[in-house]
């Protein structure tokens, strides 16, 4: 699948505001994804790879796992704050699955920036739509390093 | 037909009162034993986590980067907090737990009662600190809570709140979840276990008009004794209280007798904004439906429109569109 090559820095907070939107990311659900990201996070409930008894099952194709979720959500806030980023909080929700064969496109927006006891955190709010509406909106609150004293 | 015995107090259908409260009692308790991680963090099992997500984040696989960042060495992605508990392919009996539970818990009773299927709703993890490789997980879980019966467009569940506290293996708390799943009994016109014979299909009292849709026929219910029209279709006449009916064809042909404009919630499938309207028929009863082709700042109260059958899923639905005089 293609990754977004990592950025090596990391964002401070004082560079970011709230308002910032992300850049989105599409995610394309392939098979190969759905079942890889659900056997890697350990997941062998069969709705997650095996079509026929996800079909069974009243599902009309395997989806992916929440697992996989929370970590497309961690990737996607990371992937633009950077590989320092410290993530405090992951709340998700989830709606319409994903389905292989469509694509989940990723946004989000900085919606609250506070220092807390010296430490600059961050709140993200985050959507991941497919075609059939929104598979996961969710909160995330994450902290960032500070800008050296000489900037 | 059978009179369905209600709950005096919660006015709930009395079997569904006794598999609530009985569901109740288990709120605040353990959701079962405390169960250990399989295998400490360890780095391959991070690599085919981040290759499969497409994460490139170096501070889960690059030792010299890691170790110049603020985790100070490799560290697991935070989002995988509960990977590392997950039973796997074949999970072994728990040790703190007899072979065969005393007791039957909320899944099994839920199962029981036809709630056989799950899916995953909320997830909302706290991290305390990210995890390293050698960190030997475990996790207990407690019930938080326990909805009533809802009706979801999955089908009738109940919500089920879990409470997960992760320790490392110094007993420290180093995450916690919230995990909300729906426990759900799956439709029966959406269960495709079976192609369910044609009898079966409809609900007796709709029947000839669902075959009709799949004929592309618009039947209408009529009163055998007093000629009213009525839809949807009933047992009974409302004006004459007749139990005798027969149907007609309907010509297809109605005018918008008043609609709404849906633009939430999102309807899985479906592109809002859309028209949904109420339609007066030439032949006079009024029946709800989408119109199909239209720009919802078009519609209007009286519009002329015509039938036209669509499939959806494996069935057809009768739905309308815009015509001309």
């Amino acid at each position: 699948m293609p990754t977004t090559p990592a950025a090596r820095r990391t964002r401070t907070f004082e560079e970011v505001d709230v308002g910032e939107r992300l850049p989105e990311l599409a995610i394309d659900l392939t098979p190969t994804l759905i079942v890889s990201t659900a056997i890697a996070t350990r997941d062998y409930q069969d709705v997650h790879h095996d079509r026929d008894l996800a079909q069974q099952r009243g599902s009309k194709d395997i989806f992916m796992n929440i697992l996989s979720t929370n970590g497309f959500v961690g990737r996607y806030v990371t992937d633009w704050a950077g590989p320092e980023t410290v993530l405090k909080r992951v709340a998700i929700r989830l709606g319409a699955p994903n389905y292989p064969y469509d694509t989940m496109t990723m946004a989000g927006e900085v919606t609250a920036k506070e220092e807390v006891d010296g430490v600059g955190v961050l709140t993200l709010d985050i959507k991941g739509s497919n075609s059939l509406g929104d598979h996961v909106t969710g909160r995330v609150t994450l902290a960032l390093p500070r800008a050296g004293p000489s900037s | 037909m059978s009179r369905t015995e209600t709950d005096r107090r919660s006015g709930r259908p009395a079997e569904e009162q006794s598999l609530y409260e009985r569901l109740q009692e288990f709120v605040g308790r353990p959701n079962g034993p405390v169960t250990s991680a399989r295998d400490p963090v360890n780095v391959p099992m991070i690599r085919h986590l981040t290759d499969a997500l497409g994460d490139r984040n170096p501070v889960y696989t690059d030792e010299e980067f890691a170790a110049g960042s603020v985790h100070g060495g490799i560290v697991a992605p935070a989002t995988a907090l509960q990977v590392w508990t997950m039973q796997g392919l074949r999970p072994r009996p728990s040790p703190d737990e007899p072979a065969t539970a005393a007791e039957p818990g909320p899944m099994q009773l839920l199962d029981a009662a036809g709630y056989t299927s799950v899916v995953a709703t909320n997830c909302e993890q706290d991290y305390h600190r990210y995890l390293r490789p050698g960190d030997l997980l475990s996790v207990g879980s407690t019930v938080e809570s326990i909805s009533d019966l809802k009706h979801t467009a999955l089908g009738d569940g109940y919500f089920f709140t879990t409470l997960q506290t992760y320790r490392d293996q110094h007993g420290e708390v180093v995450g916690e979840m919230r995990f909300r799943i729906l426990k759900f009994k799956p439709r029966a016109d959406e269960a495709p276990a079976e192609p369910a014979s044609r009898a079966d299909r409809y609900p007796r009292d709709s029947a000839f008009f669902w075959e009709g849709v799949e004929q592309g026929e618009l039947r209408i219910q009529r009163c055998a004794s007093c000629a009213r029209l009525r839809h949807p279709p009933r047992p009974m006449c409302p004006r004459c209280r007749s139990l005798e009916w027969d149907y007609l064809v309907s010509g297809g042909r109605g005018r918008v007798h008043s609609y709404v404009v849906h633009h939430h919630p999102p309807v899985p499938g479906r592109e809002v904004p859309f028209v949904v309207a109420l339609v007066e028929l030439d032949e006079g009863t009024r029946i709800v439906g989408d119109v199909l082709d239209l720009d919802p700042a078009a519609a209007r109260i009286d519009m002329p429109v015509e039938a036209c059958f669509v499939s959806q899923g494996d069935r057809m639905l009768p739905q309308w569109r815009p015509r001309r005089g």
